[in-house]
């Protein structure tokens, strides 16, 4: 591993640099004031942490009782390539694992499909069947380590996956930790790895959470993620709202199957994004946990406080990182960190440095993953649960945010409700404005970049510093793999297997997992699945508005 | 159209395709380019996500459009580009000019105009210079 070179480099720094303005109010727009007075902050002196509404967090011990989970995101190229990585981060004390697919995977193509050739084992690792699975998690305790696997569109079939290895590893399922994304409503809005129509998909997240709850107590059947609408130009106000919007649709329909409230509640988890505003992430956490709380209540009764708990994951990094002097970038990540524990997420990715434009070298992983040593161990921000909580400034902020949340998931409720927004494509819109209002706002230098809009060096180029290489035979010797898997494996049984999947689909009402499960043991592929399912379902058209 | 007071070129009268081919879902900065490339007075036509080269050749050419976009944030920009060059050269439209747009390396920029591409624009450009650009490339075409 070589550092990469830096003082023969030095730029010279622009001329004349311009000092920005220190803006009065925060990213999404809530004017704050220079002194917030006892008088000005709601008054919250009798909430404690780990009781309703859990504003100061949901354990009553913090991360005294258990730290976040440290869980790198991770995964490229071939299967053996990534089992390698994930070895390298669980020896440097990574403590769950996170799995990158590839967009095949994603999207529900083989790799040898004309749509997959460009882009197998690009983004993550291609895992197109059980063999794969077997190859990833060779010589890993499924029963010792959480794993969390960013998947959308074939998350029930990712989920199937990982049942089918664990049955063949001897672990039973009630043993089995970690997180599926699941979350199919973002993918219309943000992050463009649907597949079906929003009601079949709705039915196959509803299936693979009823199943969870039997089968996988201890595992997240979802993570309901307002990250990616974020990174992709929606405020931290908008982030939260669209979230909770979304988490509502899905107990909606769970609750309309005739499913009780607080027997699933407790295994909805949430995923966001920190960015760069300290104060304005912290409150974003502490105002989306109460709210949760109170909006299952209010509109489900739920009672029981265990089913009421927000429990969340962030990511650190994304959009708010920089190609140009990519090494601010650690301090950038840093303080997100910071605040995703003041905040107190459950669990914690941060990104490296170069993660913004490419697959992060062993080097830049392994500082990611220091930077969260760092704070976690040499900060003492984890000695007790919810440091900000009674600062004037950050109980005014927090309730500042809950009201203008509460607000923007008026106007969704007004349009119609979240499915409405996503199939008029009014969200999609939406966020497209944002992302142009935000980069508008960088090239007017309105917003502060430094690195990129203030404080640049003189023809300034994008620094990439040590450039990560795929194995450019990656993607030959996946398609090699999976054309021997389909001598090898019983035709017969696959094609049963896929007959049966077909005819649950058909049929409202049937839960389509332990189909999916049989499909996984014969050997049957993502592809395959999804063709079938696609048989029935048909495919989600995409609305395009501009 | 006016930016902080500076004239920016206007692209009445051009039609331009704007595409995501692979498999790629971010789309965010296709449709920030669609719209200022609108703003600017170009027709825009924006194929939405996961389209194939040759469907992106075929509406390119059904269109009539001056140039095609394409949008590609997934690293796999350079076989894309090769392909999409290939089916508009079946298609007898090598005319149109090709502008690529994305997280593109600094050591594929070369390789991107070699094959084809008018200019590589990433998220670290203005708004602003990007349309200058395919407007100077599009100067004089009809």
């Amino acid at each position: 591993m070589t550092q990469p070179k830096r003082e023969a480099d030095l730029h010279k720094p622009d001329a004349r640099p311009i000092t920005p303005k220190v803006h009065r109010h925060t990213p999404s727009g809530i004017e704050v004031p220079t002194v917030v007075t006892a008088d000005m902050a709601p008054d919250r002196s009798g909430e404690k942490p780990g009781a309703y509404p859990f504003r100061r967090g949901v354990f009553e011990t913090g991360y005294t009782g258990r730290l976040w989970t440290i869980r790198q995101y991770s995964g490229f190229g071939t299967s053996e390539e990534t089992n390698k990585r994930y070895r390298f981060l669980l020896d440097s004390g990574q403590t769950g694992l996170s799995v990158a697919l590839d967009l095949p995977t994603q999207c529900g193509y083989d790799p040898i499909h004309p749509m997959a050739r460009a882009e197998v084992g690009k983004v993550g690792v291609s895992l197109s069947n059980l063999a794969e699975f077997e190859v990833l998690f060779d010589g890993i305790d499924l029963s010792a380590i959480s794993t969390s696997f960013t998947i959308n569109g074939t998350a029930a079939i990712i989920y199937a996956m990982y049942l089918a290895l664990a049955d063949k590893h001897g672990v039973p399922r009630e043993k089995l930790t970690g997180t599926i994304q699941n979350d199919i409503l973002k993918e219309y809005v943000a992050r463009g790895t649907w597949i079906f129509p929003v009601k079949p998909s709705m039915r196959l997240i509803a299936d693979s959470i009823v199943y969870s709850v039997e089968q996988t107590p201890r595992f997240n059947p979802i993570s309901i993620a307002g990250a990616h609408v974020r990174d992709a130009g929606v405020t931290a106000v908008e982030e939260i709202a669209f979230t909770l919007a979304n988490g509502l649709a899905y107990v909606d329909e769970l609750h309309r199957r005739g499913s009780d409230v607080a027997s699933f509640a407790q295994r909805l988890s949430f995923f966001f994004y920190v960015h760069m505003d300290l104060f304005e992430e912290v409150c974003k956490f502490r105002a989306a946990r109460s709210l949760w709380a109170k909006l299952l209540r209010e509109r489900y009764g739920v009672e029981d406080e265990s089913a009421l708990r927000f429990r969340f994951g962030v990511v650190c990094g994304g959009s708010s990182l920089t190609a140009g002097q990519p090494y601010n970038n650690i301090v950038r990540v840093g303080i997100e960190n910071l605040a995703a524990a003041l905040g107190g997420a459950q669990s914690i990715f941060t990104c490296a440095y170069d993660e913004a434009f490419q697959i992060p070298t062993e080097f830049s992983a392994e500082i990611a993953l220091r930077t969260q040593q760092i704070v976690a161990y040499e900060s003492g921000v984890a000695r007790t649960v919810d440091p900000l909580g009674g600062s004037y400034y950050v109980e005014w902020l927090t309730d500042k945010m809950e009201k203008e949340i509460l607000a923007v998931m008026g106007e969704i409720d007004d349009y119609g409700g979240v499915v409405k927004t996503i199939e008029d494509g009014y969200l999609q819109a939406r966020v497209a404005e944002r992302a142009r209002e935000r980069k508008q706002a960088k090239d007017d230098q309105e917003s502060v970049i430094v690195g990129e809009n203030f404080f640049t060096r003189e023809n300034q180029q994008p620094d990439y510093g040590e450039v990560f290489k795929l194995n450019p035979k990656a993607a030959e010797s996946i398609i090699e793999k999976y054309e021997k898997l389909l001598e090898r494996r019983n035709a017969r049984d696959v094609e049963k297997s896929l007959q049966r999947l077909q005819q649950a689909a058909a049929k409202d009402g049937t839960n389509a997992m332990p189909y999916l499960i049989d499909c996984c043991h014969a050997y049957a592929t993502v592809g395959e699945m999804v063709e079938t399912l696609k048989k029935e379902w048909g495919e989600f058209q995409e609305p395009l508005r501009l | 159209m006016m930016l902080k007071g500076k004239p920016i070129m206007s692209l009445k009268g051009k039609r331009i395709l704007i595409a995501k081919p692979g498999l790629d879902g971010h789309d965010v900065g296709a449709k920030i380019i669609a719209l200022a490339l609108r703003d600017a007075g170009a027709d825009v036509i924006y194929t939405g996500l996961r389209k194939s080269p040759d469907y992106i050749a075929r509406v390119a050419v059904e269109e009539d459009v001056h140039c095609v976009g394409l949008s590609i944030l997934s690293g796999s920009h350079k076989e894309l580009l090769k392909q999409t060059m290939q089916e508009l050269k079946k298609a007898d439209a090598m005319d149109m000019k090709v502008f690529v747009g994305g997280t593109i390396p600094p050591d594929d920029r070369d390789d991107l105009v070699q094959a084809g591409a008018c200019a590589v624009f990433t998220a670290d450009m203005k708004i602003e210079d990007v349309i200058k650009t395919i407007a100077e490339n599009l100067e004089g075409q009809s």
